[in-house]
């Protein structure tokens, strides 16, 4: 068999049937430990199953080495949770990718993220080579190569299966130039890409601004968008997110509201604080989840509690998005 | 040019362990340039690790040369009578200059007192940045004049990463964006379609990933003498 039967679509994935069936889609993330411990991803794994349509599994996160996103993503699908496999240019050439793919494919993993990868300096072997042999936007077209014309980078051709994967990528709307990124985007859809999760929106005016650049070039037809939600668990991360990571844009009000939040509660009721940003923090996400479903050409969001999966069914049931809808 | 920096004293004093008779030997040309490697400096490290072999109660002999281009033969040959004289020769050139001495001299050995460390050039005084990563298959024609294989942090072909704010890399704030530079330069000529068409992987076999790289030009070689 050269290619596996996806009857119809391009891989057959839950993500990719809920997207084309015109649902909302709903995708979470799941960090592997900086361990070898399998029951992390499980317990992670049951908080996200049948609440999310699939769920990304990071790929050495912030260049922090952990438990390869591969094998975490078999491990989540043991536990019935669809993973989204992310892998990044940064730790591995071609031929690496290459046969990653393969072997993701054979162990079942049917979405794909491809990622430039955050620089090594951010993370815990600063003093590493980095790759790049290629960036992400060429990992895309060659993963778009592998599926649809069966052959490998260098043009040989694939004798047997093909790895059919939902070719996903990343788009930060925050970055800069501002006016480079709707251009970013069709130059990754002339790639091959078939879904977008964006980095974390918590400025809204500033996202609609972007999709609206990318509704007037056609490009939300081309390619399924999803917005990314970061529920915030507290007014220092909010303030860190605004002040400290690159490529973030932070508004006041969302700083101020959880700054708020705590009013009234003393510094030494942690616990109490700790309940009250929570609360605040699944409002916010539900508020922007039904701002952003307003925005033209949005087709779903990426909810990214990081070490907080435990928030995504509370947002996701406040947001009126539970139970999943299924396609056959 | 070739920018080079001094390694630390200590650092050197351990490469030369028990050398007694130390010749430093400075190179005229790119580390000169850059107040790395020249005659001034060779004679200011020579009379640093006098002084510090002297305190270290184990005096080192230490002379200075500098030769116009220590990565030719035809500069470095004349020293070859000098060369028994000493233990050790440090040398103040790239690494190319190192080698060639330990090539072209084989029973003298040559320590790097430099780091060379890139291809660049000097933006004000006092200041050296990189420009060029000798990849071997130059495309500063499509991206306007900017390197991003020097430039970028992650080599990127295809445009900014999403670490990209006001114009500055997401690695450190000294570092441009040069993805931003080259959107910039696009943007002034009005050719920002020009970085649409998406750019096929790179062939790094023809930078250092092929091995270390040579040209023969048949054009210029002399005739073999009988």
């Amino acid at each position: 068999m050269s290619e596996a039967s996806t009857n119809g679509y391009k891989s057959g994935s839950n993500l990719e049937k809920i997207l084309r069936a015109g649902y909302f889609a709903v995708t979470a993330e799941i960090g592997p430990p900086q361990s070898a411990d399998p029951e992390v991803i499980r317990r992670k794994a049951r908080l996200l199953k049948g609440v999310v349509d699939a769920a990304n599994i990071t790929d050495n996160q912030t260049a922090i080495v952990r438990m390869s996103s591969i094998a975490s993503a078999v491990l989540a699908l043991q536990e019935g949770v669809e993973p989204i496999v992310q892998m990044t240019c940064r730790d591995r050439n071609r031929l690496a990718m290459q046969s990653d793919l393969l072997g993701a494919y054979a162990l079942g993993a049917r979405n794909l993220l491809c990622l430039t990868g955050d620089h090594q300096s951010f993370g815990n072997h600063p003093t590493a080579k980095n790759v790049h042999d290629l960036d992400s936007i060429q990992f895309i077209r060659m993963v778009r190569g592998m599926r649809d014309e069966g052959r490998f980078l260098c043009g040989d051709e694939i004798k047997g299966m093909r790895p059919a994967f939902f070719i996903g990528a990343a788009e930060n709307p925050f970055a800069d130039p501002f006016d480079f990124r709707p251009y970013r985007l069709a130059k990754k859809i002339a790639a091959g890409v078939d879904f977008i999760q964006t980095q974390i929106i918590l400025d809204i005016p500033r996202f609609r601004e972007f999709m609206k650049r990318v509704v007037d070039m056609g490009l939300h037809e081309k390619v399924y968008i999803l917005a990314g939600i970061g529920p915030l668990k507290s007014a220092g991360a909010a303030r860190y997110m605004r002040d400290k990571v690159p490529g973030m844009r932070v508004r006041d009000e969302y700083v101020e509201r959880m700054e708020a939040a705590v009013a009234g509660i003393p510094k030494e009721d942690k616990k109490g604080r700790k309940e009250a940003w929570e609360r605040e923090g699944i409002r916010i996400a539900i508020e922007q989840i039904q701002e952003l479903r307003e925005i033209p050409g949005v087709a779903g969001v990426h909810i990214m509690a990081i070490e907080w999966e435990e928030a995504v069914r509370p947002i996701l049931e406040g947001a009126g998005l539970l139970p999943r809808p299924v396609v056959e | 040019m070739i920018v080079g920096e001094q390694k630390p004293l200590e650092e050197i004093m351990s490469l030369l362990g028990s050398a007694r008779r130390v010749l430093v030997a400075g190179c005229g040309t790119c580390v000169t340039v850059c107040f790395a490697g020249g005659e001034k400096e060779a004679a200011v490290l020579a009379s640093a690790l006098r002084m510090r072999s002297q305190l270290e109660g184990r005096p080192m002999e230490v002379d200075e040369v500098t030769v116009q281009r220590q990565c030719e033969w035809e500069y470095i040959d004349p020293l070859a009578d000098r060369l028994k004289d000493y233990d050790v020769v440090l040398s103040l050139a790239c690494g190319i200059g190192v080698q060639a001495m330990n090539e072209r001299f084989p029973d003298a050995i040559t320590l790097p007192g430099l780091n060379t460390t890139f291809l660049g050039l000097p933006e004000e005084h006092g200041i050296w940045e990189e420009r060029c990563q000798a990849c071997g298959d130059c495309i500063l024609g499509i991206t306007f004049g900017i390197c991003p294989i020097a430039r970028c942090s992650k080599q990127l072909l295809n445009g900014p990463c999403g670490g990209s704010q006001n114009g500055i890399c997401e690695v450190t704030p000294d570092i441009p964006c040069a993805w931003h530079l080259i959107w910039e330069r696009a943007a002034r000529f009005g050719q920002m379609e020009r970085l649409l068409e998406v750019q096929p992987p790179k062939n790094w076999s023809r930078s250092r990933d092929g091995g270390p790289r040579k040209i023969v030009r048949e054009d210029l070689r002399l005739p073999e003498r009988e």
